[in-house]
C-alpha cells in the first residue's frame, strides 16, 4: 500500500518537473527562431490588414450591389463547385487507384497528378488550349463529333478550374487512404462485399473527413483560379470572368471597386476557413 | 497410430466430401508454408506456432487473401483455390476484430447478409438475431468504439457467422483481451463454438487458448506442420522444444535402449517404459528435486550437476533455469529456494525419479 504512494507520488514530482522544464523551455525561445518566426507571421498578416484599412467603407454597398459583381460572384461559386464536383467524382477514384494498387509506373504516374500543382497556371491553360482548344489534338474531334466547344465558354472555366484544382484532392484523399487501414477493405471481403462494395460502403465513409478535407481546399483553389482560367476560358463578363478576373481588370479601372471584391473573396475564404475548422473539430 | 486415424479421416470426408480439406502452400521471399489441413464439419482445429510460424498466412490463405502458390483447397467437395474472397463461403474473425467503426453493431452484422442480397430489413432482423444470440440485444445501436472489448469480440463473431459459412476463421481471438475479460470470454466462445455445425480453424499463440477451444492442434514452425494431435496427447507426447515449453515440459530427445535413453546430448536419462531406438524424454519441471549437496539418500536414478542460470517467479512457484550436465527447468517452493539459498550462478544437484519421466518413440 504505501509502495503504491510513494510510486504516486514519485509520479506527481515527476509530472511537476516535467511541467517546470516546459516553462523553462518557452522562456528560453532562442532569438534566430523568434525574431524571423514573428516576422513570418507580420508579412502574412499585414497585407490583409491593408486590405481592410483602405477599403472604401462608404462606398461599399454600391460596389457590391452592382450587377457585374453579382455576375462574377456567382459565376465564381458556380464553377467552382462544378469544379470540385468533376475532381471528386474522378479524383477519389483515382486516389484510390494510386493508394490501393500496385502498377509498374505508379510512382511516375502519381508524379503526373502533382505537376499541375506546381505547375504555373498559366502553362496549364496554354497546354488546356492545345488538347481541348477548336484545333486542339482532342478538341479538335469533340468539336467535329459532337460540336462541343470547350474554350471561352462557362463549363471551359470549370476545366480550367479542375485541371488546377484536382491535385489538391487527389493529393489530399490518396494521403487519407493510405492511413486508412486497408484490413478494413479485407474484412469487408470476407463478408461477401466486392472490391467495389467494400469501397463505397466500408473505405467511402472511413475517409470522408480527408475527402471533406480535399473537396475544401480543391474548391478553394478553383475560386482563386486566374492564370488557367483567362488563357483557357478568356474574360467574358457572365461567361467566363470569375471573381480574381474581375478584381484583376477592376485594378487597371476602378481600384475602389477591386478592394471591394477582393474583401467578398476574402470574406468567402475566412468562411470557407472557419467552417473547415468546425467539421475538423468535430469529425477528429 | 494417429496416422492411420488421419487417413481413415479422409477417406470418408473423400466419399461424402463434407468439411475442409486443404494443403495450404504458400511463397513469400524465402519463406515457404506448406501446411496440409483436413477438418471434418463441428471439429475445431487450432493453428498454433510461434509468431512468424505462418498460422495467420495459412488463415489468409484461407480467407482468400493470400492467394495460393500450390496445393489444394476444397471445402465440402467444392474447389475453392480460384474463388475470390467474397465468393468463398468463408467467415473471419480477425485478430482486432475490425468491425467497421462508422456502423453500429447491428449494422456490422448486417453486412454480411446485405452483401449477400438481403434486403436492409432482412439483413437487419437477422442481424438482430444474432446478437440476441451473443447477449448484445443492447448493445445493438452502440458504436464499435462504445463496445468492451469481450462485447467487440462478440460482435465480431456475430458478424462472422450472419453470412453462414461453411469454414469460420478466427485469428488469435482472444489476443485483443485482458486478461480477465479473456477467461470469460474464452468460455462464451468455446460454447458458441460447440454450436457451430460447420468447421472452424483458429489461429493461436496461447496453448491455452488451444487447448481449451480447440478439438485438434496442429502446431506450426516455420511453415510446416510439426506436430498435430488432440490437446491431451499434444501436451503429454510433445515433439519439438517450442510445443515441450508451450505445455511446459522438460523435453529430450536420444536413443533408448531399455530404461534407459541416452541423450545426443550427453547423459541418459532413466525411464520406466522399456523402448528401443530414437526416442523422446519428457518431464515436468515439477519433478524435479533440487539439492545444495549431493543427496545420498536419495533413491533418485536420475541426478544431475547443474548451474542457475536464472530464476523467475511462476505463479506461487519459482522457476530455476538450470544449465550444466543436463539443461532443465526445475519449480521449487520459494521456501524451499530460502532454504537452499537458490540463486545465479550457485552449483546444484538436480534429481529426476524414473517413474516422474515419460519416454515415447520419437
Amino acid at each position: 500500500m504505501s509502495k503504491v504512494d510513494q510510486s504516486g507520488a514519485a509520479t506527481d514530482a515527476l509530472v511537476g518537473g516535467e511541467r517546470r522544464r516546459r516553462v523553462r523551455a518557452r522562456r528560453g525561445v532562442p532569438l534566430p527562431l523568434l525574431v524571423p518566426g514573428v516576422l513570418a507571421l507580420a508579412f502574412l498578416v499585414l497585407p490583409l490588414v491593408a486590405l481592410l484599412v483602405r477599403a472604401p467603407w462608404h462606398g461599399l454597398p454600391e460596389q457590391l450591389t452592382s450587377a457585374e459583381v453579382w455576375q462574377a460572384l456567382q459565376l465564381s461559386l458556380l464553377s467552382a463547385t462544378a469544379a470540385t464536383a468533376v475532381c471528386l467524382v474522378l479524383g477519389v477514384p483515382l486516389a484510390w487507384l494510386l493508394a490501393r494498387t500496385r502498377f509498374p509506373g505508379r510512382g511516375f504516374v502519381r508524379a503526373l497528378v502533382t505537376l499541375p500543382l506546381v505547375l504555373p497556371p498559366v502553362v496549364g491553360g496554354v497546354a488546356l488550349l492545345l488538347a481541348l482548344g477548336r484545333n486542339g489534338v482532342i478538341g479538335k474531334w469533340l468539336d467535329a463529333w459532337f460540336g462541343i466547344t470547350l474554350p471561352f465558354t462557362t463549363t471551359g472555366v470549370v476545366v480550367a478550374e479542375a485541371f488546377v484544382a484536382m491535385p489538391f484532392l487527389v493529393i489530399s484523399v490518396e494521403g487519407t487512404l493510405r492511413a486508412a487501414d486497408p484490413r478494413f477493405e479485407e474484412a469487408a471481403t470476407t463478408l461477401g462485399a466486392s472490391r467495389f462494395t467494400a469501397f463505397r460502403r466500408v473505405t467511402l465513409p472511413l475517409i470522408a473527413p480527408g475527402i471533406a478535407a480535399g473537396a475544401v481546399l480543391a474548391w478553394a483553389r478553383a475560386l482563386g483560379e486566374f492564370g488557367a482560367t483567362i488563357t483557357f476560358a478568356g474574360n467574358f463578363p457572365g461567361r467566363t470572368q470569375t471573381m480574381p478576373l474581375a478584381v484583376y481588370l477592376a485594378l487597371q479601372n476602378d481600384p475602389e471597386a477591386a478592394i471591394a471584391l477582393s474583401l467578398v473573396l476574402l470574406a468567402v475564404s475566412i468562411a470557407v476557413l472557419a467552417g473547415l475548422r468546425d467539421r475538423w473539430l468535430t469529425t477528429s | 497410430m494417429t496416422d492411420i486415424d488421419d487417413t481413415t479421416d479422409r477417406l470418408t470426408k473423400g466419399v461424402n466430401g463434407a468439411g475442409l480439406d486443404a494443403r495450404l502452400v504458400v511463397e513469400r521471399g524465402s519463406f515457404r508454408l506448406d501446411v496440409p489441413l483436413t477438418a471434418a464439419p463441428g471439429d475445431v482445429v487450432a493453428l498454433l506456432g510461434p509468431n512468424g510460424a505462418g498460422k495467420t498466412t495459412a488463415l489468409r490463405a484461407l480467407a482468400g487473401l493470400v492467394p495460393l502458390a500450390g496445393g489444394h483447397l476444397r471445402l465440402d467437395g467444392a474447389a475453392l483455390e480460384r474463388t475470390p474472397p467474397d465468393s468463398r463461403p468463408v467467415g473471419v474473425v480477425f485478430q482486432d476484430y475490425l468491425l467497421f467503426p462508422h456502423l453500429s453493431a447491428l449494422d456490422n452484422v448486417a453486412f454480411g447478409p446485405r452483401c449477400q442480397g438481403a434486403t436492409k430489413a432482412q439483413a437487419r432482423a437477422e442481424a438482430a438475431a444474432w446478437l440476441d444470440r451473443m447477449g448484445l440485444t443492447e448493445q445493438a445501436g452502440a458504436k464499435p468504439r462504445r463496445l468492451s472489448g469481450g462485447q467487440a469480440q462478440r460482435v465480431a463473431l456475430a458478424r462472422a457467422l450472419a453470412t453462414h459459412p461453411r469454414l469460420l476463421l478466427l485469428d488469435e481471438p482472444l489476443a485483443a483481451l485482458d486478461a480477465r475479460t479473456r477467461l470469460e470470454v474464452r468460455a462464451q466462445l468455446r460454447r458458441h463454438l460447440a454450436e457451430f455445425e460447420a468447421v472452424a480453424v483458429l489461429v493461436t499463440h496461447d496453448p491455452l487458448d488451444a487447448m481449451v477451444l480447440a478439438d485438434r492442434l496442429v502446431v506450426i514452425e516455420d511453415g510446416q506442420v510439426v506436430q498435430e494431435g488432440s490437446p491431451s496427447d499434444i501436451a503429454r507426447h510433445p515433439r519439438t522444444d517450442y510445443i515441450a515449453r508451450l505445455v511446459g515440459l522438460n523435453l529430450y530427445r536420444g536413443q533408448a535402449a531399455g530404461h534407459a535413453v541416452r541423450l545426443d546430448a550427453g547423459p541418459s536419462i532413466t525411464t520406466t517404459e522399456d523402448l528401443s531406438g530414437p526416442a523422446f524424454v519428457a518431464f515436468p519441471p515439477s519433478a524435479v528435486t533440487l539439492y545444495r549437496d549431493r543427496p545420498t539418500g536419495s533413491s533418485a536414478r536420475n541426478l544431475w550437476r547443474c548451474r542457475i542460470a536464472g530464476l523467475e517467479i511462476h505463479g506461487d512457484q519459482i522457476r530455476a533455469d538450470l544449465t550444466g550436465e543436463l539443461p532443465l527447468a526445475a519449480d521449487v517452493t520459494t521456501v524451499a529456494a530460502a532454504d537452499l539459498d537458490l540463486q545465479a550462478g550457485a552449483a546444484v544437484w538436480a534429481t529426476v525419479k524414473a517413474t516422474q519421466t515419460h519416454a515415447y518413440p520419437a
